[in-house]
This record gives C-alpha cells, sequence and structure tokens, in this order.
C-alpha cells in the first residue's frame, strides 16, 4: 500500500493546462449522451473514469481525439482547439495517443510494422530511426522478442501492450485508454496495468477508463464517476472509494465490490 | 486426478492401427465408392455412363482422327478432324494481321506471357515491376502497330485472334480492377455527390447486359464527339469492358470494405493516418484479400465475355474460328474448332483460378 502510494507522490509541479473541456454537448441522433461536461486536466496528471454501462465514458475520451465529434460546447488540447479544421484534428491526433479495449491492431502488418506505420506515414520518421524507436517502446513493454509475429500469434495481454507500445511510437503527450483491460483473461490483466503504471511513473499524462480500482488508487490524481451523461463526482480516490459523496457512486461501488 | 491424467495419457500414445477394412485398395473402394446402398447406385450409374461416353470418343478423337490432311480427306473420314485447326492454325491465332508480320504479334504474347509468369511471385512486386509491366506493354503496343525502327505499319483494323482477346483482357481486368476500388470506396464517400454518382453509376451498368454496352459503344459513342474524332474500335470496346467489369468489381470490393472491423479505422485514425493513408495501408489490403475469391470469378467471367467483341466485328479468338468455319473446306468441321479455343480459355481460366487460390493461401500463411 505505501509503495503503491509513492507511485503518485511525484505528484504534479506544474499547474499547465493541457486539456480543457467546456460546456461539451454530445447527441447521438436524439439521444442526448454528453450534457454539459466541463474538465480541465493538467500536465502530467492522471485521471480515472468509471461509471455505469452506458454512462458516456467512452464518448467523452472519444471525442477528445476527434473519434466522434461533438456538437456544442469547445475542447481544448495543448492550445488547439477541435473544430472542423482538419489541421487540428491532425495536430491534436498526432499529440494523443489512444489505446482501444480491443486492442485493433492491423492484423495484416507483424508487430514491427503495425509499430512503424504511424511514425513513417504521419511523421515521416526515416525508416531506420522508426525500427529503433519500435524497438525501444518493444523492449520497454517486454516482448522485443515477438517483433517479427503477427498479432494472432499473441495473446491478449501482449497484444494489448503491443497496442499501448505502438501508440506511444507516435511519441504522444496524452495518452488515453478505454477499457484496456476488460477484453483480457484475469491472468493477463496485472502485465498490461504494470506497464501502465509505469508508464503514469514517468509522467504522462492519461485519461484512463477502468474499473481497476487498484489501478485507481495506485496512480490516479482524480477518479470521475459518470452517470447519464454527466460527471456525478470527481476525487481522489481515497476519497471515492472510501468515501463517495453521491448517492449513485456509493451504489456503483458497492457493485463493483459485489 | 493425477494418476487419472497419467493413465489417459497411456491409452492416447498407443500405437493403435486403423481396422483392415479401411486400407488397400479394396478398403478404399468400400469407403469411396460403396459405403451405402444410394452411392453403390450412384457409382454404378457413373461407371456405364463413362462406359458408353469414353471410349467412343477416344475413337473419334485419337484413333480415326486426322491432323494434317486437306477438308477434302477429311470429309471423307469418320474421325475428328485436326486439321481444320492446325491448317489453319495462323489465321485462327492471329486473324488478318499480315502473314509475313506474325513474328510480331507472337513475341508480344511471348513478352505478356512471361510477364505474368514472373509476376506471379509474390517476392518479385515492387516498383520495378510496375515499370517493367509499363514498358512491356508500350513495346508490346509498338510491335504490333509498328511505324517505327522499320516495322512495317500494321493498322489495329487488322489485329485479331488470340492477341486481340489476351489484349482485352489483360488491359480491361488490370484498368478494372482499380477502377472498381474506386468506386467502392466513392460508394462509401461521406459526400452525398460522389456517393449518388458512384450507386447511379454501379447500378446503371449491372442493369445493363455487356452486349448492350458494346453495342452502345460502337454506335452511340461516336455521337457525342465531334465530326472527325474518332476512337478505334478496339478501344472503344476496351472501354465498353472496362466500365462493365468495374461496376461488378465494385460491388464485390464493396462488401470486403463492410466486412471491415470499426475498430480498424479508428486505430488507423488515432495514430493519425490521413484518410488515403488509412486505405491504402490498413483497410484496403485487409478488405481486398477477403474478397479475392469473389473478384477472381468476376475476372474469369469478365475474360470469357471479351469473346463478345464478335457482335461488333472484331476479330477476336472466337470470331477468327468462326471465320475459318465458313470456307466450305473446313465447313462441317466445328466441333473440332470450338473444343480448341474451348482448350484455350480452359487453360486461362484454369490459371486464373489455381493462382488465386495459391494467392489466398501465401496471404492466410502470412497473417497465421
Ligand atoms: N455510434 C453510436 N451511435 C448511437 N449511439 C451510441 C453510439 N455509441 C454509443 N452510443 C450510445 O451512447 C451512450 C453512451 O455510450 P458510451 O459508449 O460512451 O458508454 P460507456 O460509458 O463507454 O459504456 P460501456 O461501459 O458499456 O463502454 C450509450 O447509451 C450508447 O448506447
Ligand atoms: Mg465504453
Amino acid at each position: 500500500m505505501r509503495q503503491e502510494k509513492s507511485d503518485k507522490a511525484d505528484g504534479l509541479q506544474s499547474s499547465e493546462v493541457i486539456i480543457e473541456i467546456q460546456n461539451l454537448h454530445k447527441w447521438y441522433g436524439e439521444m442526448h449522451v454528453l450534457k454539459d461536461i466541463s474538465l480541465t486536466v493538467q500536465k502530467g496528471e492522471r485521471i480515472v473514469v468509471c461509471g455505469p454501462s452506458g454512462s458516456g465514458k467512452s464518448t467523452l475520451i472519444r471525442c477528445i481525439n476527434r473519434l466522434e465529434e461533438h456538437q456544442r460546447g469547445r475542447i481544448i488540447v495543448h492550445g488547439v482547439e477541435l473544430n472542423n479544421d482538419l489541421k487540428n484534428i491532425e495536430k491534436i491526433r498526432a499529440d494523443v495517443g489512444m489505446v482501444f479495449q480491443h486492442f485493433n491492431l492491423f492484423p495484416h502488418l507483424t508487430i514491427l510494422e503495425n509499430l512503424t506505420l504511424g511514425p513513417m506515414w504521419v511523421r515521416k520518421v526515416p525508416k531506420k530511426e522508426a525500427l529503433e524507436t519500435a524497438m525501444y517502446y518493444l523492449d520497454k513493454v517486454h516482448i522485443s522478442e515477438q517483433a517479427e509475429k503477427y498479432p494472432s500469434q499473441l495473446s491478449g495481454g501482449q497484444q494489448q501492450r503491443v497496442a499501448i507500445a505502438r501508440s506511444l511510437c507516435m511519441k504522444p503527450n496524452i495518452m488515453l485508454f478505454d477499457e484496456p483491460t476488460s477484453a483480457l483473461d484475469p491472468e493477463m490483466v496485472k502485465e498490461v496495468l504494470d506497464v501502465m503504471i509505469s508508464l503514469a511513473r514517468e509522467g504522462m499524462t492519461m485519461i484512463v477508463v477502468s474499473h481497476e480500482m487498484g489501478f485507481a488508487k495506485s496512480v490516479a490524481h482524480r477518479v470521475l464517476f459518470m452517470d447519464f451523461g454527466q460527471i456525478l463526482e470527481a476525487n481522489t480516490p481515497e476519497e471515492f472509494f472510501g468515501n463517495p459523496q453521491h448517492e449513485r457512486s456509493r451504489l456503483f461501488i458497492s457493485q463493483i465490490l459485489h | 486426478m493425477r494418476t487419472e491424467n497419467q493413465k489417459f495419457k497411456s491409452v492416447s500414445t498407443e500405437n493403435v492401427k486403423p481396422p483392415a477394412v479401411n486400407i488397400g485398395l479394396i478398403g478404399w473402394i468400400r469407403t469411396n465408392l460403396f459405403s451405402s446402398w444410394f452411392n453403390s447406385i450412384l457409382t454404378v450409374i457413373t461407371v456405364y455412363i463413362l462406359w458408353k461416353t469414353i471410349p467412343p470418343f477416344v475413337q473419334w478423337a485419337f484413333i480415326d482422327s486426322l491432323w494434317f490432311s486437306t477438308g477434302a480427306e477429311c470429309h471423307e473420314a469418320g474421325g475428328a478432324c485436326w486439321s481444320v485447326v492446325l491448317k489453319n492454325f495462323r489465321f485462327i491465332l492471329f486473324g488478318f494481321y499480315p502473314h509475313d508480320q506474325q513474328w510480331r504479334p507472337l513475341l508480344a504474347m511471348g513478352m505478356l506471357i512471361g510477364l505474368l509468369f514472373f509476376s506471379r511471385n509474390r517476392n518479385h512486386w515492387n516498383i520495378y515491376l510496375a515499370y517493367s509491366w509499363m514498358l512491356g506493354l508500350l513495346l508490346m503496343g509498338f510491335l504490333m502497330k509498328g511505324g517505327i525502327l522499320g516495322l512495317v505499319p500494321v493498322e489495329s483494323i487488322q489485329w485479331g485472334g488470340l492477341p486481340l482477346t489476351l489484349i482485352l483482357s489483360v488491359f480491361g481486368l488490370t484498368a478494372a480492377y482499380p477502377l472498381g476500388v474506386m468506386l467502392a470506396l466513392g460508394r462509401q464517400s461521406r459526400l452525398p455527390i460522389i456517393r449518388s454518382l458512384c450507386i447511379v453509376y454501379i447500378e446503371l451498368i449491372r442493369g445493363v447486359p455487356l452486349i448492350s454496352l458494346l453495342f452502345m459503344s460502337s454506335v452511340v459513342f461516336p455521337l457525342f464527339f465531334p465530326e472527325g474524332v474518332t476512337f478505334n474500335k478496339i478501344i472503344r470496346a476496351q472501354i465498353a469492358i472496362i466500365l462493365f467489369t468495374a461496376a461488378y468489381i465494385a460491388e464485390v470490393v464493396r462488401g470486403g470494405l463492410q466486412a471491415m472491423d470499426r475498430g480498424q479505422y479508428e486505430a488507423a485514425e488515432s495514430i493519425g493516418l490521413n484518410y488515403y493513408q488509412t486505405m491504402r495501408l490498413v483497410i484496403l489490403p485487409q478488405a481486398l484479400k477477403i474478397v479475392i475469391p469473389p473478384s477472381v470469378s468476376i475476372l474469369i467471367s469478365a475474360f470469357k465475355d471479351t469473346s463478345l467483341v464478335v457482335i461488333i466485328a472484331l476479330y477476336d479468338l472466337l470470331k477468327t474460328t468462326q471465320s475459318t468455319l465458313t470456307n466450305p473446306e473446313w465447313m462441317g468441321f466445328s466441333a473440332e474448332a470450338y473444343l480448341f479455343i474451348a482448350i484455350i480459355y480452359f487453360i486461362c481460366c484454369f490459371f486464373m483460378s489455381n493462382y488465386s487460390r495459391r494467392l489466398e493461401r501465401e496471404l492466410n500463411r502470412s497473417n497465421r
């Protein structure tokens, strides 16, 4: 416990705002899925988002790199506002990495090719340098021996670590994770969380949709609780899990604890 | 628990031989031909039919056949008259191409076949192969057309036979495929104008038989162009074939695109690839692989459909054969002549389907 706490003891030295969300609204057709969300994220801050299914967690983080379009409100990432300007979207995507629940590796490419695709085509890095970067990050997620294999030859946990490495190869400042461990067999959850924890130690700004309480307690500065498209509670993990304020968060916590 | 496991293991690793009835010739006959009374009846009927057809065919095609005779001698004899093919070989293969210049289409076909064979190996697929194709096709064009380097010019009206069939097919199929892919992408476009244009095009073409397109290309298209601007017939037929095949390819490719997981687009977008990069590097390589079998059936039927150009009086392989048969000397030997071109078509189609199966296997292996 003491050790876990120390992971985030480094805390937030800077108070530079890196993501600014103001009065965000999002509709799918008639359905109002994000209702007036405002959120400020500091550089180096780590946020865990939780809440019941269908509450809009995925939608919120997918809006941040424009996988979904918002209809009202503003999203400003690193000083760049997300709007219909393709240049801005390009800039923000280069700055924000995303890890998906189902990994979404490219099955027709080897692990190494998965990792070098973005750097070579988007950042126009020479092949040699892209390969070096790829090997560096593969080493970091402990699967450099698998570099020449295809995704389908790896276990779920390994694939998810490759997916994390693929995002890191783009040298992002912000990482988004959408339930990165919920499609994994229990024995593989730890290896992925370990990679995420070491990433947190290096000061990466992270927004993680996850119900892993242990992870939240050990790395998160803040836990957001969402329901019905709103942020109902935002608190430190100790406060949130120990002493939830909102009636719905209390119910939710009792459910994930069984 | 442990002991049980061991017991189980020792039984399964024991070397068990198959029962005697399943091996040897008799075993094979039993399991494959007479496994039930229904299969036995089928076997007997099949054997009877083969008995009634194969020996007479062999008698006709090989034993009683004539290979190097005149037409008159053939009319006397009872067997197959392969002379109709052999004596008219050069006309069937090259049509009205000047007799003393026929080495040129022969050389062009040789180059084409050589290129095709070289392209079979996926390891050879690189930019240089693309260049050699371009260069090769250009050279073939010059060879056929002449007019430079002391080659006698040969008007395209005189082109015919197998070279014409191959030109129409190879150009037609290689041009139709990318066009079809673009149409399929256009059909999924977010821009309503492009989407509707593609849908209208695809549905219009698919609602019309190739024959009518060929007629239109030779009768209607010239009306749109000012007096004096004429495309030659071969190019017009070629355009009709390309436009027709592309619409079918587009529908097949669309199926492959729809089979793609949304997550693949999202992953590509999230690492910052733009639309063209996403399609080229992530989506199409996977989608096109899924649709190899149906695309090859379309390419095969398109290849066979090139024979429809006879109706606009192009002398492709089928037409040169037909005109040979209108010669009184060789009248009545259509079975032999048509068998011959059937074999040519079969070899080409068999090559295509065989190759597609190999390609599919190779691509699968690399992804497993
Ligand atoms: N593409 C879409 N089209 C229409 N409705 C959608 C779409 N995606 C999500 N929704 C709806 O929006 C709401 C919020 O979805 P979202 O995926 O953000 O929830 P979530 O909190 O991530 O849930 P989960 O924990 O199940 O992943 C849900 O009611 C969902 O049905
Ligand atoms: Mg979700």
